[in-house]
């Protein structure tokens, strides 16, 4: 099949070079501004929700001595602290902030395809935002119905904003969605036809194919959660039951009968269970690329990571109701659910050997984004371990609902994701600002980071083998809890203020380096990707000056035998390094020619 | 080299920390040993693949790290070794899936010789239904509910005359019989879990949903809602009493029949009237109250709450240690013979004009406000009335300084810790929501502005 980039008609594109400080800063077209954009906005949100963990975490360790949140808060705290995390801040900081920076500078291309939808894509979504956090000040306060939403609870008198907070949280996502689409066209179609010249598929970097293949589940699954926003919406405000049964609120039937508290089950996590892959696929690929340059060695098994970020990719559309083995829904599922749920550790079990084995035989610079990068593979084999005892149906029951499950999902998509942002934010630094940060306050950030938050969520998986319920504001009196549980709390609270307080090293450090860091130059890290060879540091508008690059090679040649230095970048050709031996990977006709 | 040494110190530590620590799964009490099985497989497999896969990790980092002169190697891709990992992966997942299904296909299969019960939720309480006699259950419908049929049994079904109706949030089983619990709710979201049972299952409006357990050790075990239900949440609780099967039919015996429930006497006020001379000296011939003799209004309060309050002190499960005034109600409330006669005193004081209490608190009534709102209103609703449905008794009109007694004795323990009340527990938990006696004040002087 002939492919002519859409590039190479570089002419025809139209650059919208900003006028003023207005279109440069703010209206802007230019897909680096609007990744800042992106970015700032959902580090801001994540730091709002970052302080309300923190107050629950005060509650349940110490609940006799601070008196800073009442039930209702704590279950608002609860609601606004999940939502703003799993979408606000890791689905807009991975997929608007990353990919927005990213895709157009590894794809060799000027930028996104429609540069003003992309612009529009992120105003909508700072809409959302505001939209979500004013639901804070009206009366009642945020939804508390848990950020999954379950109906009838949603809308009735016992649940803490379920008049004006609810409608704003499902106004608010609604409007995500259409910010999300609006950018997620532009990465798909921006991938597909934007590549430069020489720019095969399988030479884009796993950052790419990590972005593109969760915008694609993004596009199938962020309707799901449109529509049942809307569809409860109707209930809330036109007395429709698509999801309102006969109930009684506060001893007075409603008028609602018919309706299925389940199918909203369904429709929000055949979203919700793609989501985790919208936020696991990016991670994988930056971590992989952020692995790959700093051991100075290819990620092993290049072809087997593209197929198993597909794979999961497609399988995470035939998991979700795992979320749901004790909802009601019939048992029979149960069967299918857990078959699914299990294949898909296969897949995922490849990605963290080709990680380790990527490290196996390299020459490792242990600098601070090595350091997250690497403490990303132990906690997400520790998260993806537990995920497969929550996989497996029968051990879902005793540990359904419990800190079990708090646990998990917080290894493997808070810790997780959030340690490959932060070896994210510190390897790209140098090409956003042009400047390095302080490599030793970055460290000591990774440390108690680290070291923290396998604090707060190792002990937390016991709690919830001792059968402590979730969600809980107080535990009172059980019989089957020993005291000792709380001094466990107590703990992991120490824990959480802790790591809570390091952050502020992270934003110390980017504020100080951004004036004060040495100057980085193009390519500090020695890195092969396209993106470090762009002739300006930042890049400028427009990414590549008077000609776009052409590639020769796949973006991991690190340490190619014969090759004056330990990497090739990919815009070198092959007569000019070294010529292509025997031992030389060349993905373009398919085959190793390491001969396996 | 210290992250190395660090990942292989995180990986010793954390199965020193696993085999050291007391925190484990609770005993198990019911004939589900299989779960436990199935999860012990997956502990070890996952186990050994968390200690090899990282202190593999440690190896490489401590081995390949950066030294002088080092240069990496170049290796693309290596397809045995990446089809022999995917192999042994398989391997593994099949041995921890396939015992897991095969429990499952007894877990969704409930045997014949189960016998049913009913376990109902509802707002923030827990009541149950046997099915009697003949054995079947009868129908029941959220629409059909009312303070006299709470489970919202259909009156025109034979089969459901002779149910057991349990209203109180605490249930019998006998013991090694297996029990398939029927779950329903008439409002939101539930969960039916009793964590040394293993299984736990959500209960759902508009549908009955099941799970099956046979318990094989007597005992008293906490029955937990584990599905976020609203604000009353972590307060919703009951308990499970797994018994004999002869003490089982004597407690069963004890409950009523819904027929039973159904034709109850009406209560005569009158009879009450002839008592309420005692209860005159203290709450005033109009139920108004005395506050010098630490006497609460009572006209205008439910009918409900007063019998349940009036068999607590005569059981002794208020005025215990600490409750001087309710000590001395213990006295007076012994002098009702029997649930008659509570009856009827109760539908004596309901037959007493209700006229708000003078109020005696000051506080911040825009505070008071707020914790009200967000916290109160969910069960003692907007006005301040109360309902039956969430058990919640009058507050508008009522003695503030009462009140303000009441709430500094949930916060103190004096008041809701006893094993048998089974309301007042809650009101431990939410009394929190007020940090100490000015707020409380806050919230009596808001409750003043509902009258």
């Amino acid at each position: 099949m002939a492919y002519v980039p859409l590039a190479d008609q570089d002419s025809e594109m139209e650059m919208h070079h900003p006028h003023s400080w207005v279109t440069k800063y703010v209206w802007s077209q230019d897909h680096k501004v609007i990744a800042i954009q992106y970015g700032g906005i959902a580090i801001a949100v994540g730091v709002v929700a970052l302080v309300l963990s923190l107050l629950m975490r005060m509650q349940l360790g110490f609940p006799e001595t601070f008196d800073l949140i009442d039930p209702s808060s704590y279950y608002q705290s609860v609601t606004m602290h999940g939502m703003i995390m799993v979408v606000y801040m890791l689905t807009a900081l991975l997929l608007g902030g990353f990919g927005n920076y990213l895709i157009p500078l590894m794809c060799g291309a000027r930028d996104m395809v429609f540069p003003f939808l992309n612009m529009l894509s992120v105003w909508v979504y700072a809409l959302s935002v505001i939209i979500l956090l004013s639901s804070f000040f009206v009366g009642g306060g945020p939804t508390g119905a848990g950020w999954t939403l379950y109906p009838p609870q949603t809308a009735l008198a016992g649940t803490p904003g379920h008049d004006a907070g609810i409608v704003l949280m499902l106004l608010s996502l609604a409007v995500f969605v259409v910010a999300f689409t609006m950018g997620g066209l532009n990465y798909v179609t921006t991938v597909l036809q934007y590549r430069c010249r020489g720019l095969t598929m399988m030479r884009l970097p796993l950052t790419v194919w990590g972005i593109f293949t969760a915008t694609v589940l993004g596009l199938f699954a962020f309707p799901a959660l449109l529509v049942s926003a809307i569809m409860m919406l109707f209930d809330l405000l036109l007395g429709t039951s698509f999801f309102m049964p006969a109930v009684i609120e506060s001893g007075t039937p409603l008028d609602h009968n018919g309706g299925s508290p389940i199918l909203f089950q369904h429709l929000f996590w055949f979203f919700g269970h793609p989501e985790v892959y919208i936020v696991a696929l990016p991670a994988f690929g930056l971590v992989s690329d952020v692995l790959s340059t700093h051991a100075r060695k290819n990620i092993f098994g290049y072809r087997m990571m593209v197929w198993a970020i597909i794979a999961i990719g497609g399988l995470s559309f035939v998991v979700w109701a795992h979320h749901m083995y004790v909802s009601g829904m019939h048992p029979y599922f149960g069967f299918f659910f857990a078959t699914t749920t299990l294949i898909i550790a296969v897949p995922t079990a490849l990605k963290v050997y080709n990680w380790v084995l990527t490290l196996w035989e390299g020459n490792i610079r242990l600098n601070a984004p090595m350091y997250f990068a690497i403490g990303f593979i132990f906690t997400f084999i520790h998260g993806g371990l537990t995920g497969l005892f929550l996989g497996n149906v029968v051990i879902d029951l005793p540990l359904s609902d419990t800190y079990f499950v708090v646990a998990h999902f917080h290894m493997v998509m808070g810790v997780s994701p959030v340690l490959v942002i932060f070896a994210a934010l510190y390897h790209w630094f140098p090409k956003v600002s042009g400047r390095m940060f302080h490599e030793g306050m970055a460290k000591a950030h990774f440390w108690i980071t680290f070291l923290g938050t396998y604090a707060i969520y190792l002990p937390m998986h016991y709690l919830g083998f001792l059968g402590v319920p979730r969600r809980y504001y107080a535990m009172g009196s059980t019989d089957f809890i020993p005291e000792s549980a709380q001094d466990l709390n107590a703990a992991i609270t120490i824990a959480a203020l802790v790591v809570g307080a390091a952050q502020i090293l992270f934003f110390v450090n980017i504020f100080w380096s951004l004036r004060n860091g040495k100057k980085s130059g193009p390519n500090p890290w020695g890195s092969a990707s396209l993106e470090w060879q762009t002739p300006d540091t930042p890049p400028k508008h427009g990414n590549w000056g008077d000609e776009l690059p052409t590639v020769y090679r796949w973006p991991y040649d690190y340490s190619v035998p014969g090759a004056k230095e330990d990497f090739i970048p990919q815009n070198v050709p092959d007569g000019d390094e070294p010529a292509a031996d025997e031992q030389h990977f060349d993905l373009d006709h398919g085959v190793s020619k390491a001969g396996a | 080299m210290a992250l190395a040494v660090v990942i292989f110190l995180l990986v010793i530590g954390s199965v020193i920390f696993h085999f050291a620590s007391p925190w484990w799964f609770t005993d198990i009490a019911a004939d589900w040993g299989l779960i436990d099985f199935t999860i012990n497989v997956t502990f070890w497999v996952t186990g050994v693949v968390f200690i090899l896969l990282n202190l593999f990790l440690a190896y490489c980092v401590y081995k390949y790290r950066h030294k002088e002169g080092q240069k990496a190697a170049y290796e693309p891709e290596n397809h045995r070794l990446e089809i022999w990992l995917s192999v042994i992966t398989t391997v593994g997942v099949v041995t921890m899936l396939a015992p897991g299904l095969f429990v499952w296909a007894s877990i969704v299969t409930p045997p014949d010789d189960a016998t049913e019960f009913e376990a109902m939720g509802q707002q923030w309480q827990w009541a149950f239904r046997y099915p009697g006699a003949d054995g079947i259950m009868g129908t029941a419908d959220t629409q059909l509910v009312t303070e006299g049929n709470p489970f919202g049994v259909n009156v025109e079904d034979p089969n459901g005359q002779d149910d057991v109706i349990v209203t109180a949030p605490e249930m019998h089983l006998p013991l090694d019989k297996p029990v398939k619990a029927l779950l329903r709710s008439n409002d939101t979201l539930h969960n039916y879990t009793v964590p040394q049972f293993r299984v736990k299952m959500d209960l759902v409006p508009g549908l009955i949903s099941y799970i099956w357990f046979e318990p094989n050790k007597a005992g008293r075990y906490d029955l937990m809602c584990e599905e976020l239900c609203g604000i009353g949440h972590f307060a919703m609780r009951g308990a499970v009493v797994v018994e004999t099967q002869a003490e089982y039919d004597v407690w069963l015996d004890a409950q009523p029949t819904f027929a039973e429930t159904q034709s109850v006497a009406a209560a005569n006020p009158a009879a009450g009237q002839a008592q309420y001379a005692v209860c005159a000296a203290c709450h005033g011939a109009q139920g108004e109250g005395n506050q010098a003799l630490n006497s609460p209004k009572i006209a205008g309060q439910s009918p409900w709450y007063i019998e349940r309050q009036l068999k607590y002190f005569k059981e002794g499960v208020r005025g215990g240690e600490g409750d001087t005034n309710g000590q001395a109600m213990t006295a007076m409330a012994n002098m009702l013979v029997d649930d008659t006669a509570i009856r009827n005193m109760a539908a004596y004081i309901a037959t007493m004009p209700d006229t708000a209490a003078t109020p005696t608190v000051t506080g911040d009534v825009d505070n008071g406000y707020e914790i009200y709102d967000r916290n109160c209103a969910a069960c003692h609703l907007d006005n301040g009335v109360g309902t039956w449905y969430t058990d919640a008794p009058k507050l508008a009109g009522m003695s503030d300084w009462y009140f303000v007694t009441q709430i500094s004795n949930f916060r103190a323990g004096i008041r809701g810790l006893h094993p048998s009340d089974d309301y007042g527990e809650q009101m431990v938990g939410m009394a929190t929501a007020m940090s100490g006696l000015e707020e409380i004040e806050d919230v009596a002087a808001y409750i003043n502005t509902l009258r």
